[in-house]
């Protein structure tokens, strides 16, 4: 039983309560998110650029107002203070109702978008209409609900960051990569594909248009990049188009494998990636709330594994679908793919149960053959049923499904809807297939670690509560054991959090990162050799 | 099967539990009146502030104590009897065991202030202290001021947690200056200056004369002994250091010093009867280290030696380097081999110490005056890995090699500024050296070529 639930009595409750200056910030911000909302009710207002910026400016100003009051007067540190007895960080009411606020907004935004405005021939309405004016001015169109969200997504992630930025101003580590988060958005995510856009029909794609392109956003997280009508487009607008769609390629088979064997995961998920960066500003005031059970670990690998086995399936039929078979037109034919495919899947596979396959646990040896025999089987089908449906569903059925499961209620719904019941990476725990196939390679194959620093830890547990991605951090510290795991996104926060020094990020020998023999300094050296025989 | 019985599910005994279950097939069982399960003492604190819940400081699942078949009684223990080798517990059952574990820990120290027991007062050890704090400090209107009697590491720790709902806080110290029985006087003074800006009313060469209580015997006021002046306050923490939990012993046949007697195998003068941890007293000090060592690690290689030798690998307790760490409110401290305080400081020693011009960040070292030979470090804002130090007084370096080496220690995140340079120079300039820093090398760090 916890203590603090214990004083129902007279003694009073731990304070929790809003500053006053708190309490108008919190006003300011609701009131920019008013606006919004009157807008979806189609009052139409007057000037739309004004009251745009208006609302912006309210939602953005109350958060950083609320944020400067918070942290302000404060000595630099750790600022965990009453995290478990407010409602909104605890699971409690408000948190509750962030929650269902959340998700009916993102059930709206994919699936009912008519209702923010959205209208197919004509001029946009409500909330979408007053969005257009921005959309406008950057791209030179009208706006959709995709630009709506990404507005408010930057906005999100810019006001947060600089609440994250006061919170952790004594820690460089933090301050460096909040940097980084704030800016791949507000650049690559949601300036540069809409002025990418004005470039359509000009002489320098050769009158071609280029597919909607964040960057830094590659496949599987992009998992729509490969597919026909965004390869026509890429290969229709000129040497700009071509190289794009190699870089497309090179980011998951080249510069990504470089990057995190040098420095883990993290130079993507909590340095670059655009749902990274919201989890770790607008979600930072959730991450206690992952679940740390062996058990959520278990259904953990099993999930998420299943999301890259699942859109790499969807991937291949869809290229699959739209290539010819005719070797005379095109040298990459249905065949050819599919045997390349299968070539890729069958060296990784085979090179990972040579030299590798002592550092997997039984189960993910079986889960790896499992799956690997699905895939070989249903690549296999094609060249036995001749040129039926490759992987018993049409192409299109596949990816309709997972733009709807995972694309849509996994990422969005579930993912950043559930962030004050879940915790703030759900998505990236449970259902991003890139961070399952970067933290393959982080655990098999990258100098990053987060080393323990000997024998000074004291099992407090604060490196676990605030673990984001749910690893039970203090398991592996208080046995002086490095934490090497394929989940671990490197934001930090459980060096940051920790006491007594014993956590640090950093990149070092392959020999030796994974240890787990108990290296507790201090001790007796006989001692150990003892501890550690099996 | 042998019966082992622990007394205590701390660090200690959960420790020599864990390990006898990893060595043999023994029946095990714990026994706590404390808790059902083992959680981690020393994050008592972050309950209180908010940062964790009680079930997030217990460092194993619920299940894992079945799966390992460590058996879990919660109960007092009233006495020991030895001759017929059983336990009473809770003035009622009795427990066999074929041998015994004493893992009883400590308690708040009292020193026979007038008024130490009324209501209001209490110390910051146990899971009831917690729950008590509840009811005695929930808030800055219930507990209008807190008063704090003692200068160590509890006390600074109930000062921070006050603090972080806006208590106010008056910290009563007997020293001169924080803690500096243990802390060289550059660093104690830097804590000072830190206390005071988390606006605590920091007093120091102040002792207490009495608690003052009100006509229901609840705390009213304190006495300050050196003023006479009278502080109204709701309530006061005494945190002037532990003492062991062994008052059940005292009719038994085990020896009992402060702490329960036992020799470098931590063997009582009971046959089958240990004792591990914060309430073991060694008969004779282990080096620099005291006879009686209240610290987390000590606690957990106690368990893990007496472990060894129960199951059949006598094994004498030996602890190495020593270390330690801290936190005082936003300053980490960690300290590796030995640097005294100034009552302490040995003839032989001499120390250097470096401090930052505005940052809360300083470092002592200590080496031996003839030889050079370094001796240990204090680092205040400035994280030290652990191994590096480990490893340099196992080949007992000197100074000069520590300083040309220091970056190497360095465990701060990356990113972080390095003090290393202006730290090495000022050395120079003291001792007129002419060190010169090498770089980084992660060659160097992890051993390899």
């Amino acid at each position: 039983m916890s203590t603090y639930d214990r004083s129902m009595a007279l003694t009073g409750q731990p304070p929790k309560q809003l500053s006053r200056n708190q309490k108008i910030a919190t006003l300011i911000g609701f009131f920019g998110l008013t606006v919004i909302l009157l807008a979806a009710f189609n009052v139409n207002l007057p000037n739309k650029a004004l009251w745009l910026s208006i609302s912006l400016g309210a939602i953005t100003a109350g958060t950083v107002w609320f944020a400067w009051d918070m942290y302000a007067n404060k000595e630099p540190g750790i600022k965990n203070d009453g995290v478990w007895f407010k409602s909104i960080s605890s699971k409690g009411f408000w948190g509750w109702m962030a929650g269902i606020a959340l998700t009916s907004f993102y059930i709206i935004l994919y699936f009912y978008p008519e209702y923010l405005g959205l209208v197919a021939k004509g001029d946009n309405k409500g909330v979408i209409g007053l969005f257009d004016p921005l959309s406008r001015a950057l791209s030179g169109n009208p706006a959709s609900q995709w630009f709506v969200y990404g507005t408010l997504y930057t906005v999100a992630i810019l006001a947060f960051g600089i609440k994250f930025l006061w919170k952790y101003r004594h820690n460089r580590y933090e301050r460096i990569r909040t940097i980084s988060v704030m800016f791949f958005q507000t650049a690559f995510a949601f300036i540069i594909p809409e002025v990418m856009a004005r470039l359509n029909g000009s002489s320098v794609l050769n009158g071609g248009s280029l597919p909607y392109y964040d960057l830094k956003n590659m496949w599987p997280l992009n998992y729509y990049n490969f597919e026909g009508y965004r390869i026509k487009s890429f290969l229709s607008s000129g040497d700009i188009g071509f190289a794009l769609l190699i870089f497309g390629i090179a980011t998951i088979f080249i510069i990504s494998p470089i990057l995190t064997f040098k420095f883990g995961k993290r130079w993507y998920c909590s340095w670059v990636c655009g749902c990274g960066g919201l989890a770790e500003t607008a979600g930072d005031s959730f991450r206690q709330l992952s679940d740390k059970t062996v058990k959520a670990w278990n259904i953990e690998r099993w999930v998420v594994h299943s999301v890259v086995v699942f859109v790499t399936l969807m991937t291949t039929a869809v290229i699959y679908s739209y290539l010819g078979n005719d070797t005379s037109k095109y040298w990459l034919t249905k065949s050819t793919f599919l045997i390349s495919v299968a070539v890729l899947l069958t060296t990784v596979f085979a090179l990972v149960m040579i030299f590798k396959r002592e550092q997997l646990q039984k189960d993910a040896k079986y889960g790896a053959i499992g799956y690997f025999v699905i895939i070989m089987a249903l690549i296999g089908m094609h060249f036995l049923s001749g040129d039926g449906n490759v992987f018993l569903f049409k192409s299109e059925t596949l990816r309709k499904s997972y733009s709807f499961l995972i694309g849509s209620i996994f990422s969005g719904v579930i993912g950043t809807g559930f962030y004050p019941i879940l915790g703030n990476r759900v998505w990236c725990r449970f259902g991003c297939p890139m961070a399952a196939i970067l933290g393959f390679q982080q655990r098999l194959f990258s100098k990053f670690r987060i080393t323990t620093n000997g024998g000074q830890c004291i099992s407090c547990g604060n490196c676990s509560t605030y673990c984001e991605m749910g690893i039970d951090v203090r398991a592996y510290a208080q046995k002086g054991e490095n934490i090497v795991r394929s989940s671990c996104v490197g934001c930090g926060i459980c060096s940051a959090v920790c006491p007594r020094g014993v956590l640090k990020l950093e990149n070092g020998p392959l020999k030796g990162r994974i240890d787990s023999n108990q290296v507790l300094l201090g001790n007796d050296v006989d001692l150990m050799n003892l501890v550690n025989q099996k | 099967m042998e019966n082992i019985i622990i007394i205590g599910n701390g660090i200690a005994g959960v420790s020599a539990a864990r390990h006898i279950r990893k060595l043999s097939d023994k029946r095990i069982i714990i026994v706590s009146a404390e808790t059902d399960y083992f959680f981690s003492r020393t994050a008592l604190m972050y309950v209180y502030m908010g940062h964790m819940k009680f079930e997030h400081i217990q460092p194993y699942e619920n299940w894992f104590w079945e799966k390992n078949r460590i058996e879990l009684v919660r109960a007092f223990v009233n006495s020991v009897d030895t001759e017929n080798k059983q336990l009473l517990l809770d003035g009622s059952r009795a427990l066999k065991y074929d041998k015994l574990i004493i893992a009883t820990g400590s308690k708040p120290n009292k020193f026979g202030w007038p008024g130490q027991d009324l209501h209001g007062v209490q110390g910051l050890y146990s899971k009831q202290d917690l729950d008590l704090l509840e009811v005695n400090a929930p808030n800055k209107e219930v507990c209008k001021r807190a008063v704090i009697v003692g200068g160590g590491l509890i006390g600074i720790e109930l000062a921070e947690m006050l603090r972080s709902r806006d208590i106010p806080v008056t910290f009563l110290v007997r020293e001169d200056s924080f803690w500096n029985g243990v802390l060289p006087n550059g660093e104690s003074q830097l804590i000072n200056e830190h206390i005071k800006e988390h606006h605590i009313d920091l007093r120091l060469a102040t002792n207490l004369k009495e608690i003052v209580g009100d006509e229901n015997g609840k705390v009213k006021s304190v006495i300050i002994q050196e003023t006479g002046e009278e502080l109204a306050c709701d309530m006061v923490g005494l945190t002037a250091g532990v003492t062991p939990n062994i008052d059940f012993l005292k009719d038994s046949d085990i020896e009992l010093g402060r702490g329960v007697k036992v020799n470098r195998h931590l063997e009582t003068n009971v046959k089958d009867v240990y004792a591990i941890g914060d309430c073991a007293e060694q008969h004779e000090a282990i080096g620099n280290r005291r006879p009686i060592e209240a610290v987390w690690y000590t606690g957990r290689m106690m368990g893990e030696t007496v472990a060894q030798t129960i199951c059949g690998n006598k094994l004498e307790y030996k602890p190495g380097h020593w270390f330690n760490s801290a936190k005082f409110l936003d300053v980490e401290y960690q300290t590796y081999g030995w640097v005294f305080g100034a009552r302490g400081k040995q003839d032989y020693e001499e120390q250097f110490h470096w401090r930052h011009d505005t940052e809360k960040v300083c470092v002592t070292i200590s080496f031996h005056k003839d030889t050079n030979l370094f001796l240990g470090i204090n680092t205040f804002g400035i994280r030290m890995r652990h191994e590096i130090f480990d490893r340099w007084l196992t080949a007992e370096r000197d100074v000069d090699y520590v300083m040309e080496h220091l970056i190497d220690a360095n465990f701060d995140p990356e990113f972080y500024r390095n003090y290393e340079n202006q730290i090495v120079s000022k050395f120079n300039a003291d001792f007129g050296k002419s060190v010169k820093t090498k770089k980084k090398s992660i060659k160097r760090i992890f051993q390899f070529s």
